[in-house]
């Protein structure tokens, strides 16, 4: 086995909670992330899902550094990347990119196309990047034309081939995907999904994709890890999770999951 | 069995501008579930809305009929027709966050439209409304009433505007994406929840989804939309086993299935929304002429 890109060891993450934060001090913190340890070799497409407030977005927010964890430690490509300060992450940002859910609040929506791809790739010092930027709408086949666009002129999956083309114009080792097709028509969703395969393939990405939806992770992940309360409860390769699924909960999950098909059995 | 809910010919337009629903026309008998399939932006949820008789301002119907128990609701004074609906008809609505008031107590969102419209004393009406809290699977009625929708879980929400559209005892039910904002398994149980209610009181059901997976666990007929005109409009099991309209079967084959990878999530191909897209401007082009 290829050597391991990220390498997670007893990860935990604590945020504060809001809903019971006193008017004057503190608010206290409530455990989202609880011992996590796995790791995710090169190249490999992993899905992470479980319900909501299963921590799985937390923990991607993690990987890429936009949370810092309480104790426990991260390893990127062999560097313990868990408390490194802004400082020092910057010029390795280049190297893990997150491709957001929602395209339209993830976009800004006074800045053109080639404006948005060009931003990040100005933050970190690359050169010629007009012409990065014609390639990567290449590489998600948006036409070129578009770079002069705004965000509120494009649809649904147009806006996330954006978001997927600013986050390979830097090039990136690793990609974190949270449920960037959950608001997608299935057909867009379907036509998202193709063109990451490709990306992977061509770019020899490793990605990581956040899903609440197994159907999906089937299709593109080749490991699968399942959430539930902050917890790992399963962590197998893709065709054993559907095959023999040995926690309860993904078994719970996968019965759940209603397929097209009026005999299938779902009480 | 005639239907309960009978939509004849419906058009609605952008005022002063296009068509958004082409001449759409479906039944629902009591008892029976129907679903309302298509991409977003087709009209599902306008379809339900022109029922309901809450267009937004900027579309109105430009001609047909929406049969409510034999009476033609476009037919009826605006007061009239107002009350026909709330004493008849209820909607599920998709987003429990945005449907429930955050700063009213539960108790008085499902009794204030019985005291208010349907004029029951208050007792009567918080009577009711445990009971039927009660028979959504609420564990703890009296405590729900008196909280704040914010204290509540999303499935527990869901369950409350559940129990809410019942409470008057409508024919028929329209829900719109019910169960999008839910988990897996939290949908589950609140789409087999919605099948009990609905056997139970006997309603029409309306049910407005994008996801066929729903549609083959709680639907017995569905209609496919395409651009505001029905394309397809047939019982589950023709539709699951062979559906009729290219598009449907496009459709279908992009929607994912955890147990055959391979064969699920192909885009609609491009030919087959030509095909679609044609059709519908040939369809617009006759509606002009004649």
């Amino acid at each position: 086995m290829a050597d391991p890109l990220y390498q997670v060891r007893n990860l935990k993450l604590s945020l504060p909670d809001m809903t019971r934060k006193p008017v004057i001090g503190r608010a206290p913190q409530i455990d989202i992330l609880k011992d996590l340890t796995f790791e995710i070799p090169k190249g490999d497409v992993l899905g992470i899902v479980g319900g909501s407030g299963s921590g799985k977005s937390t923990l991607g927010r993690a990987l890429v550094r936009l949370l810092e964890p309480q104790s426990g430690s991260i390893r990127f490509d062999g560097e313990d990347i868990t408390h490194l300060s802004e400082n020092m992450l910057r010029p390795m940002r280049r190297r893990f990119q997150m491709i957001f859910q929602d395209p339209m609040s993830s976009l800004n929506p006074r800045r053109t196309i080639a404006g948005i791809i060009a931003g990040p790739l100005n933050l970190q010092g690359f050169d010629r990047v007009d012409r990065r930027v014609d390639e990567a709408l290449e590489h998600v086949g948006l036409p070129v034309a578009f770079r002069t666009r705004f965000p509120h002129e494009l649809s649904g999956g147009q806006r996330q081939r954006v978001g997927i083309a600013r986050a390979i114009a830097l090039k990136p080792e690793f990609i974190l995907a949270d449920e960037i097709v959950s608001g997608l028509d299935v057909s867009n969703q379907a036509q998202v999904l193709q063109l990451l395969e490709q990306l992977v393939r061509e770019l020899g990405l490793t990605l990581a994709f956040i899903s609440h939806d197994l159907s999906v992770i089937r299709r593109l992940c080749s490991h699968i890890i399942v959430m539930q309360h902050g917890r790992i409860v399963e962590n197998a390769q893709t065709q054993a999770v559907f095959d023999a699924p040995e926690a309860d909960y993904t078994k719970e999950l996968l019965s759940a999951i209603p397929l097209p098909d009026p005999d299938q059995p779902w009480v | 069995m005639s239907a309960y809910l009978s939509v004849r010919n419906l058009s609605v337009v952008l005022r002063g501008g296009p068509r958004l629903l082409r001449s759409v026309s479906l039944d629902v008998a009591v008892g029976e579930v129907h679903g309302l399939v298509g991409e977003s932006g087709a009209g599902k949820s306008m379809i339900g809305k022109a029922i309901l008789g809450i267009l937004p301002r900027a579309v109105e119907i430009a001609e047909g009929e929406i049969m409510l128990d034999g009476t033609d609701l476009l037919r009826l004074p605006t007061g009239e027709r107002r009350r026909q609906i709330g004493a008849s008809a209820a909607l599920i609505p998709q987003d429990p966050m945005t449907a429930l008031n955050p700063s009213h107590r539960i108790g008085g969102q499902i009794t204030d439209r019985l005291v208010d419209i349907l004029k029951w004393s208050r007792a009567d009406a918080r009577a009711r409304a445990l009971e039927l809290l009660s028979e959504v699977h609420i564990p703890d009625p009296e405590r729900v009433m008196a909280s704040y929708p914010h204290e509540l879980s999303g499935g527990m929400r869901q369950r409350v505007l559940i129990a809410s559209a019942f409470a008057a005892e409508p024919r028929l039910i329209i829900a719109d994406e019910p169960t999008t904002a839910l988990d897996v398994t939290v949908q589950k149980q609140i789409l087999r929840l919605i099948g009990e209610m609905q056997a139970r009181h006997n309603t029409a059901l309306l049910f407005v989804t994008h996801d066929l997976g729903v549609v083959s666990k709680v639907c017995q007929s569905l209609s496919v939309l395409y651009a505001g005109m029905i394309v397809e409009d047939t019982d589950v099991r023709s539709f699951f086993t062979g559906p009729a309209h290219a598009y449907s079967a496009a459709l279908l084959a992009a929607t994912p299935k955890y147990t055959d990878p391979q064969a699920s999530l192909t885009p609609v191909p491009a030919d087959v929304i030509e095909a679609v897209t044609a059709e519908v401007e040939a369809f617009e082009a006759r509606w002009r002429r004649g």
